[in-house]
């Protein structure tokens, strides 16, 4: 995200601008110039999907806020409002709501695909921390978002969450409280959730744009692993290549997106969630949104709160630490047979934990969390480390082109320029 | 290129099914599912069906609504996608409908006036407020307003995977709950037994039984017809904007799948000139 000097304006205007703020040609060098790996699969795709939604959520949002009322008296009332009697309402609540979750289930797919490919070892740790600090700022706000309905899952999952820090030796009580603005959660609570939930998306947008400034200095992994070595010959300019593939993704993204808001808007919903909330009667059975139901699992798996807590944190920022604890110099998993049994195996435990996550607890589902949490914990701690001293990697291509022209079956190297231009 | 290793997931995923499994087999013996009714507004271009709306309305009226909150406003009554009232019917409807005033009169005290279409149902004569009805009847019957969204039950694993898929797309879960608990007093010599209600204890007393309602357009007048009439009332009362979701929604996916289709071959063209 750097002008350069290869931008040159058409127009006198053009010219007259640029000589004082150089933004169109900040523009063009990030995206329209910027070079991107030829080899690109369409899991790349969800950068440019996240972007949407993040926009998405905050124009959805913003209008919401227009007709919410952040009292714990009226919320669950103005909710039901926006969903009778404004115009358009129910589209844009149903919207804002299952959008948090595609927002999820994007970032889960760009997550674990930085994963599998080794997207965040050097030069890209920054990038990679930045994406790690975008993500715990989602989910912070996305329990605040869950929170703001006012129902009785709403308070639970608000009380639940909130009561995790009194797990905290000496001060725990303190924190809580000052947390809640009172003795439990209530208005106070409710009011300045609402207040952050409408600040911490500008936050992350602000993250974004490090993020992304971090990925045009360091340039783009891709899923051979390989750094651009001649940018005539493994690279593509971002416009048109993957500015179009991008729209296209988006396209089918949005496919599903429409499928949930006008077909299955309650799918994702909780029931309990139809009930305004009342601090006498909690529901029997309390869950988390699907996309924390992993954390949750964790977090019920150990009999010490403050342990649990911890884990539950721990278990987040480890993520953090991923670039140090993988010793392979190797970035794809393409050409580690090893890490990739062990990646499957990982993806197995999220996933196993998530729908444990959502079942009631029995000694059963405790142990297997038990067993699932260890693998989550044990895939950083122990395999990460150790994986990159034993494993033998595979041949990898000399380059990003010749990666691409193996894949198409030919047998000759790529010519220059001018033969392929036909 | 993403190869999974099937061989080291399937015992694993397999494994976890079983115990699932196993549980839920073992509470389905007690507790068992509402089992799913077919609805006029289930699927892809369901609405619902104005004269079951209208019937049911009569039900809630004439039975629920002695306990019952519901928490709309009289003119939805007059939705050409809902029940479809006339003007002049919610007017005469509202009307019979004594509403307390926002504001007191001139000597401050709080009175009551004939309803209008704009305002919201009050709470049952006998219950003016949640602690009345909690107070005489043990618990506070719920408002129904949103009671068609707010019951669910489990699903369990696979099934909930297919219940979100085109042409099964499971939606209507609150309607077979209410028709289920209406239809599942069946215990005679012990009213507050239910064969659906999770626990089996309801703190509502079979509310309905053949013959209570009188209809007026011939249906006949059983206790199936009432829980499915009131169960399609109280969906539609949940979510009144169904019909005009769907409408639009097919319209959104036409749009989607054709822009979808032209991209794919802009982007095929464009890449095309890559070597």
């Amino acid at each position: 995200m750097s002008a350069t000097p290869t931008y040159v304006p058409k127009t006198a205007f053009g010219r007259w601008l640029e000589a004082r703020l150089p933004i169109m040609g900040l523009v063009h060098s990030s995206f329209v110039a910027y070079p991107t790996p030829r080899n690109l699969n369409v899991l790349w795709t969800f950068g440019a999907i996240l972007a949407f939604m993040l926009v998405s959520q905050i124009v959805t949002g913003v209008v919401l806020a227009m007709h919410y009322a952040p009292t714990a008296t009226q919320a669950f009332a103005s909710v039901d409002h926006i969903m009778r009697d404004v115009n358009y309402g129910w589209l844009i609540r149903y919207l804002h709501t299952n959008g948090a979750s595609l927002f999820f289930l994007a970032a889960y797919v760009h997550i674990f695909r930085g994963v599998y490919y080794g997207s965040y070892k050097a030069p890209r740790e920054v990038l990679w921390i930045l994406g790690v600090i975008i993500y715990l700022l989602m989910m912070a706000t996305a329990f605040m978002g869950y929170v703001l309905p006012w129902g009785a899952m709403s308070f639970a999952g608000a009380t639940v969450i909130t009561s995790l820090f009194t797990a905290i030796p000496v001060v725990g009580g303190g924190v809580a409280q000052w947390l809640w603005g009172g003795y439990a959660v209530g208005d106070p609570t409710l009011n300045r959730f609402f207040s952050l939930h409408f600040l911490l998306p500008f936050l992350i947008v602000g993250v974004v744009l490090l993020h992304v400034w971090a990925l045009h200095v360091a340039g783009q992994n891709n899923p051979d692993g390989l750094d651009v070595k001649d940018v005539e010959r493994d690279t593509a300019p971002f416009t048109p290549y993957a500015t179009i593939k991008d729209l296209f993704a988006l396209s089918l993204f949005l496919i599903l997106y429409a499928w949930l808001v006008f077909y299955i808007p309650n799918y994702l919903l909780d029931a309990d969630n139809s009930t305004v909330a009342n601090p006498l009667s909690t529901p029997a059975h309390i869950v988390p949104e699907w996309y924390l139901l992993p954390f949750y699992a964790i977090l019920r798996a150990i009999p010490n709160k403050l342990a649990g807590v911890i884990a539950l944190f721990g278990a987040i920022a480890l993520l953090a630490f991923l670039p140090w604890l993988d010793t392979s110099s190797v970035r794809s998993a393409k050409y580690r047979p090893l890490f990739r049994i062990f990646f499957w195996l990982f993806f197995f435990c999220c996933v196993g934990l998530g729908w444990l996550g959502s079942q009631e607890v029995t000694d059963a589902t405790t142990l297997a969390a038990r067993v699932l949490a260890v693998g989550y914990f044990g895939f950083f701690i122990v395999v990460l480390p150790v994986l990159g001293l034993i494993e033998k990697p595979k041949p990898r291509p000399a380059s990003i082109a010749d990666a691409v022209l193996a894949k198409h079956g030919e047998a000759r190297a790529p010519t220059a320029k001018g033969s392929r231009a036909a | 290129m993403i190869r999974f290793k099937t061989s080291l997931l399937l015992p694993a995923a397999l494994a976890l099914l079983l115990a699932g499994g196993a549980g839920a087999l073992a509470d389905d013996a007690e507790q068992p599912n509402p089992p799913r009714q077919s609805w006029s507004f289930s699927g892809l271009f369901g609405v619902f069906d104005q004269a079951q709306l209208q019937r049911g309305f009569q039900v809630y009226r004439e039975v629920c609504g002695k306990c019952h909150k519901l928490s709309i406003p009289f003119r939805s009554l007059g939705d050409p996608d809902g029940p479809g009232f006339t003007e002049a019917e919610v007017k005469a409807l509202a009307a019979s409908y004594p509403v307390t005033n926002d504001e007191p009169n001139d000597q401050g005290e709080a009175f009551k006036r004939p309803g209008r279409p704009s305002d919201i149902f009050p709470p049952p004569d006998s219950f003016p407020n949640d602690q009345a009805a909690a107070a005489a009847l043990g618990k506070t019957p719920p408002d129904m307003a949103l009671l068609a969204k707010a019951l669910k039950y489990e699903r369990g694993f696979p099934w909930f995977i297919f219940d979100a898929l085109p042409f099964d797309q499971y939606q209507e879960m609150g309607a077979d709950v209410i028709y289920a608990i209406l239809d599942g007093y069946t215990k005679p010599d012990d009213p507050q037994w239910n064969l659906y209600y999770p626990g089996h204890r309801i703190a509502m007393p079979q509310p309905i039984v053949d013959g209570v309602v009188t209809y007026q357009d011939g249906t006949p007048a059983t206790l199936d017809h009432y829980a499915r009439d009131v169960a399609a009332f109280l969906s539609w009362a949940a979510e009144p904007t169904l019909a005009e979701r769907k409408k639009l929604g097919l319209r959104a996916l036409i749009f989607l799948f054709i822009l979808a289709g032209m991209l794919y071959f802009v982007k095929k063209r464009v890449w095309s000139k890559l070597g």
